[in-house]
């Protein structure tokens, strides 16, 4: 599954080539210390560079790189006591849309997000965190029980979008979403959803209706795929990178819309290449909107999140 | 035969049959007689199929006579991202739409009377971009459910949408979670919800404010689903049955409470709306 990106050529050149000079190094066929100190600060200037000046097109990519971090690995750095509980008590379990109890510090939480795979055996068997209507019924089932126990929703969005198969349709794809957009508005609990890779359009709104939105630096949030636009826009599927262009699917662009609330930062060279650091700064960036929403009264949250989403949107009267 | 040759004079008639006189209907493929098409609520008269109708249309048909109160009728597509596609700029396209459908929106709101009883409704119109759910189209549709939530009047919504309206990203896919947010104020103020679907309610509007009701009634034969047909077959590598994502295709996989014949859709709305008690004189009050 190694994938190299064409932008961050100049970024893995420099790391194989450090790579190699380490690797000596550590036989004791020594004496590239200081050439190693050298590239060390090259590369940290070049990564710096390349991600500087990344394109949407380039984000799309970054947003779905096969090393960049899946709610799993989440669960594991940041996540402690994680209970999953499965189930939509009406069909079956979608592996591609998990949650259960969770600690995050010391505050209690209702996790649910999209469960990616990190190989291809994985994502077969979660169908690539692309669920089922069984799905957003068991994420439903999971914030009611939340709201019972009085505890905070963490949603993780990384999804292409909900699955489209034909035992989806028949199963009410659509009204399952439907339902989770209207029970998600009125939950007595506070919501904090973090779009960690792609927010997959109405896949990825469907635990996505937030007292506080927060977005990965180079994660997307699109109502489509560029692809998909592309193809009915340009009626040309080589036309993705002016579709990413014109979407504004970048965490900067729907921060300028007001869709989403903060953005969390990656380092320059992005969480497939320093996860920990990237899982860390997001510990915090929910942690700080967790502590905040929790001095809300349940009245004012409920009102609050209700003018948020009215105030979506832009039009002329 | 004055100046025209026979020939002539024939592809001539031909002509003006095939625009003017006649309508091939897209359900038995017959040629309908166009008067009888319309006259018949643009029902096809041999096979029932039903074919679109404009926002006018579906007001004049669905509340009584000059009762139809329009309201936010001047809300109209702003160009948020300023989108511009292979096709051109998103702008050009709103106008167009809205000369070709003197409509500023996909969606006319307001207030009107069903045999006398006082409602709300959303009227989508097909030919205003697909009936994309645009920023405007959101706003208009929630606006309509805070006037029926505070004044306790039910609400029907009449969809015909093919989804999201790309031209403004990820706000139209916002415009999901407004709208909900509206109609789950309304369940909390129990007041009655009603969702028409007509031909095609998918993508986005599926996936919001259209399933949702608390009775979901649809159009015979209308195009009903969450993804495209394409892209599901494309992902599956399958078939798919002849009545995939119809309106008989949900009512059978329990999404659709009833379907109900154009000509029948005024009194059921009606007889439906004729059980709500708002006084709520069986709890005590
Ligand atoms: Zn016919």
């Amino acid at each position: 599954m190694e994938r190299e990106l064409d932008f961050e050529k100049p970024i893995l050149e420099l790391e194989k080539t450090l790579e190699k000079l380490r690797h000596h190094e550590s036989q004791g066929r020594g004496g590239h210390r200081s050439l190693i100190e050298t590239l060390e600060k090259q590369l940290d200037a070049v990564r710096k560079e390349v991600y500087r000046n990344i394109t949407p097109w380039q984000t799309v990519q970054i947003a779905r790189h096969p090393h960049r971090p899946v709610l799993r690995d989440y669960i594991e750095d940041i996540f402690t006591d994680f209970v999953e509980l499965h189930g939509d008590r009406c069909f079956g379990d979608d592996h591609g849309l998990i949650g259960g109890f969770a600690m995050l510090g010391d505050e209690k939480v209702m996790l649910i997000g999209h469960n990616k795979g990190k190989n291809v055996e994985e994502n077969i068997k979660r169908n690539f965190g692309m669920s089922r209507p069984e799905g957003y019924r068991k994420a439903l089932r999971l914030m009611r029980l939340a709201e019972k126990y009085n505890l905070p929703v963490v949603t993780f969005i990384d999804t292409a979008g909900a699955f489209p198969g034909l035992d989806a349709e028949e199963r009410g794809q659509h009204e399952a979403i439907g339902r989770n957009l209207t029970e998600m508005a009125r939950l007595q609990v506070p919501i904090v959803a973090v779009v960690t890779g792609e927010g997959g359009s109405g896949g990825a709104l469907g635990i996505g209706v937030g007292d506080v939105v927060l977005m990965l630096q180079y994660a997307i949030y699109s109502v489509i795929s560029p692809e998909g636009c592309a193809g009915i826009l340009w009626r040309d599927g080589s036309f993705s990178a002016q579709a990413a262009e014109a979407l504004k699917l970048t965490s900067a662009s729907l921060l300028d819309l007001g869709v989403i609330d903060e953005i969390i930062p990656e380092p320059p060279g992005g969480a497939h290449r320093f996860p920990q650091q990237t899982a860390d700064t997001m510990r915090s960036v929910v942690l700080k909107h967790l502590k905040e929403l929790g001095a809300l009264t349940t009245v004012k949250l409920c009102a609050r999140r209700f003018e948020k989403f009215s105030a979506m949107g832009k039009f002329i009267e | 035969m004055g100046w025209f040759s026979k020939s002539e004079v024939r592809r001539d008639t031909q002509k003006l049959s095939r625009d003017d006189i006649w309508i091939r209907c897209q359900g038995c493929r017959a040629h309908v007689f166009k008067q009888d098409y319309y006259d018949n609520l643009n029902v096809c008269p041999k096979c029932s199929w039903h074919g679109k109708l404009t926002a006018a249309e579906r007001i004049n048909l669905t509340f009584d006579a000059g009762t139809f109160d329009e309201m936010n009728a001047s809300i109209r597509p702003s160009d948020p991202l300023s989108f511009v596609d292979g096709k051109g700029p998103y702008t050009e396209k709103v106008e167009q739409s809205r000369v070709k459908t003197g409509l500023n929106e996909s969606v006319v709101t307001g207030t009107g009377r069903i045999n006398g009883v006082q409602v709300v409704a959303g009227v989508m119109d097909f030919r205003f971009l697909g009936g994309s759910l645009g920023s405007g189209t959101g706003e208009k549709i929630l606006r309509a459910a805070n006037y029926a939530c505070e004044h306790k009047l039910p609400y029907i919504v009449f969809s015909a949408s093919g989804g999201a309206r790309m031209h403004e990203g990820i706000l139209s896919l916002m415009q999901m979670a407004k709208t909900c947010a509206g109609i789950a104020r309304l369940d909390e103020k129990k007041v009655p919800y009603i969702s028409v679907l007509t031909d095609p309610t998918t993508g986005g509007v599926s996936a919001s404010y259209a399933l949702v009701g608390d009775v979901n009634i649809a159009e015979p034969g209308a195009l009903v689903g969450f993804a495209g047909r394409r892209v599901i077959e494309v992902t599956i590598k399958q078939k798919l049955p002849d009545n995939f994502q119809t309106s008989e295709f949900f009512l059978e996989h329990g999404f659709i409470d009833c379907i109900v014949h154009r000509k029948e859709m005024k009194q059921t709305l009606y007889r439906i709306l004729s059980y709500y008690n708002r006084s709520g004189r069986h709890h005590g009050t």
